[in-house]
């Protein structure tokens, strides 16, 4: 339940730092004298302090020190546990709305899984997925390991269109759903799947999204029937709708921007080489800060100007 | 006839299905169920294409309001189409990979697609900040522990969380604020979403059941 951080520091730019406090404590003060005069901040006031708190983060970097709660430390540490030679399958089932999110994970998860020598299979229930697989693959698989050999130490079985039916069928024979992979050769001949018939031959499964179908149907056609582990990764407003599924039926989960930063975080913290990679989870935890701030203030003066509202109209 | 046979499969279907859970030689049965369903869901796309142009096109035909908007529908979608299918400015022609790297298609997903979404999505931000700043108020006792939760979770998602309670002894540590942020998630959040999770799954059963009885037969485009 608890957790101690290893450390709270602020790092990056003084100039963002300073920028940032300045421009939104000195326009909140300012807004917190005209509630008590006025009432209600104009709309527009608001978008204008959320890009600022949004906007000059990333033009400044700010980072913050992150640790790892308890339920991105479960995942991390299982994958941490898997022995060399492991079979970890990676579904990016997320279009590019949600990709600034959750793709941090996946390629968080994917460098992870290759650094321990982990074989790894990528594959998408949805039909954008593949294209983003694509992305961590070029940016990860490709630049960060290029030792690695397509079909021996990884392989993209690409997308395929059924939803829960590829599940259903997955769960007990991959060759009847997915005969190739994304390249058209035959899973009999790539390497990895010569002792994987089915997903119940998988070491773990992690599932990156948010939607449908998504991590919930993974359990349900998957992860129950077929005794296997899974982990997933989902952007942050899906994240409570699967507290019920963990610590049993999941193995952890990975929140939102928070959830990639911890893991981006727990992973340099171990692996030095990792100490000078691009940590986009790590790098958007400045405008999330920021704007979470801003948001916190607008409501606390939102209800400032709604008691002075309540008062004002009592006395009359 | 015409409503008796749908209802006659869909009850035998149903049944068999049921059945061959509990027959172990019977359970391929639910691999090649879901393949002839996957088939089937092939043709939705076809319908889903052709219906995105039918709604477009007679939009553009009668110059209806926004109407320049379809247009960009339209040709995006066409555009798309005939390079996804024909497999233009594919690296490896027309076997490789649709999102082989370098592809016309994949630079197209990276340097369009991508930044669309995205800058919808991000759009978010600013209306939950707008829509917080509207609806979060201390109105009445449920308004405001509403207000709190909130509060927890919002900050408990960031660094200033920590940073606000790291002074509190470590005997009360689930006093500081990321540590309330999962317990709330862990408490009030995991019992609700358990209670809905189990009434859909009721709810689910007992559709199920009316569907295979013929008790519902909205599916076949009645009202009972």
């Amino acid at each position: 339940m608890n957790w101690v951080p290893r450390i709270i520091a602020i790092s990056g730019s003084d100039l963002g730092v300073i920028i940032s406090l300045v421009v939104i404590g000195g326009g909140m003060i300012w807004l917190l004298l005209q509630s008590i005069k006025a009432g209600d901040v104009d709309r527009r006031i608001v978008f204008l302090f959320i890009f600022i708190s949004v906007s000059v983060p990333i033009l400044f970097p700010i980072t913050f020190a992150e640790t790892a709660t308890p339920i991105v430390k479960k995942l991390y540490d299982r994958i941490e546990d898997l022995p060399e030679g492991s079979t970890v399958l990676i579904s990016f089932d997320f279009d590019p709305a949600m990709a600034p999110e959750v793709q941090p994970m996946a390629d968080a998860i994917t460098r992870h899984c290759l650094v321990k020598n982990q074989k790894v299979i990528f594959m998408s229930l949805w039909a954008t997925g593949q294209s983003l697989l694509n992305v961590t693959m070029q940016n990860v698989v490709k630049a960060e390991f290029p030792n690695k050999i397509y079909g021996v130490d990884y392989a993209n079985l690409g997308y395929k269109a059924g939803n829960e039916g590829v599940l259903n069928v997955i769960v007990s024979n991959f060759r009847k759903m997915f005969p190739t992979d994304v390249n058209n050769v035959s899973l009999d001949s790539i390497p990895i799947f010569k002792r994987i018939r089915s997903c119940q031959d998988v070491n773990l499964i992690v599932s990156i999204g948010g939607g449908k179908p998504g991590v919930k149907e993974w359990i349900l056609f998957v992860g129950d029937p077929g005794n296997v582990p899974i982990g997933c990764g989902v952007a942050a407003v899906v994240a409570p709708q699967l507290y019920p599924y963990y610590p049993k039926q999941l193995l952890g989960i990975l929140g939102g921007i928070k959830g990639a930063a911890e893991y981006e975080s727990e992973l340099i913290h171990h692996y030095k080489q990792f100490a000078h990679v691009d940590t986009p989870g790590l790098r958007m935890m400045g405008p999330q800060t920021l704007a979470h701030v801003v948001i916190m203030a607008f409501i606390i003066l939102g209800n400032i100007s709604f008691f002075v509202a309540r008062r004002r109209g009592r006395r009359q | 006839m015409r409503r008796q046979v749908p209802l006659i499969i869909t009850f035998f279907i149903g049944a068999l299905l049921i059945i061959s859970v509990f027959i172990p030689p019977m359970t391929s049965l639910k691999e090649t169920f879901t393949l002839y369903f996957d088939i089937i869901a092939v043709f939705a796309f076809f319908l889903g294409g052709g219906n995105l142009l039918r709604v477009h096109l007679s939009k553009l035909q009668g110059r209806k309001e926004d109407w320049g908007f379809s247009l960009v529908t339209v040709i995006g979608f066409a555009f798309m189409l005939t390079i996804g299918l024909f497999k233009i400015g594919n690296p490896g022609g027309i076997s490789a990979s649709i999102t082989a790297d370098d592809s016309l298609f994949q630079k197209l997903f990276n340097f369009v697609l991508v930044p669309l979404g995205s800058t919808m999505y991000a759009l978010l931000a600013f209306f939950v900040a707008s829509a917080s700043y509207r609806a979060f108020r201390a109105k009445n006792r449920e308004a405001t522990i509403l207000l709190i939760g909130a509060f927890i979770i919002l900050l408990g998602r960031t660094p200033f969380g920590m940073m606000l309670t790291s002074w509190v002894p470590d005997q009360f540590s689930i006093l500081q604020i990321p540590n309330l942020a999962i317990w709330v998630m862990n408490g009030p959040n995991l019992a609700g979403q358990r209670a809905i999770m189990i009434g859909i799954g009721l709810g689910v059963v007992s559709m199920s059941i009316r569907i295979l009885l013929g008790i519902e037969r909205s599916y076949l485009g009645e009202e009972q």
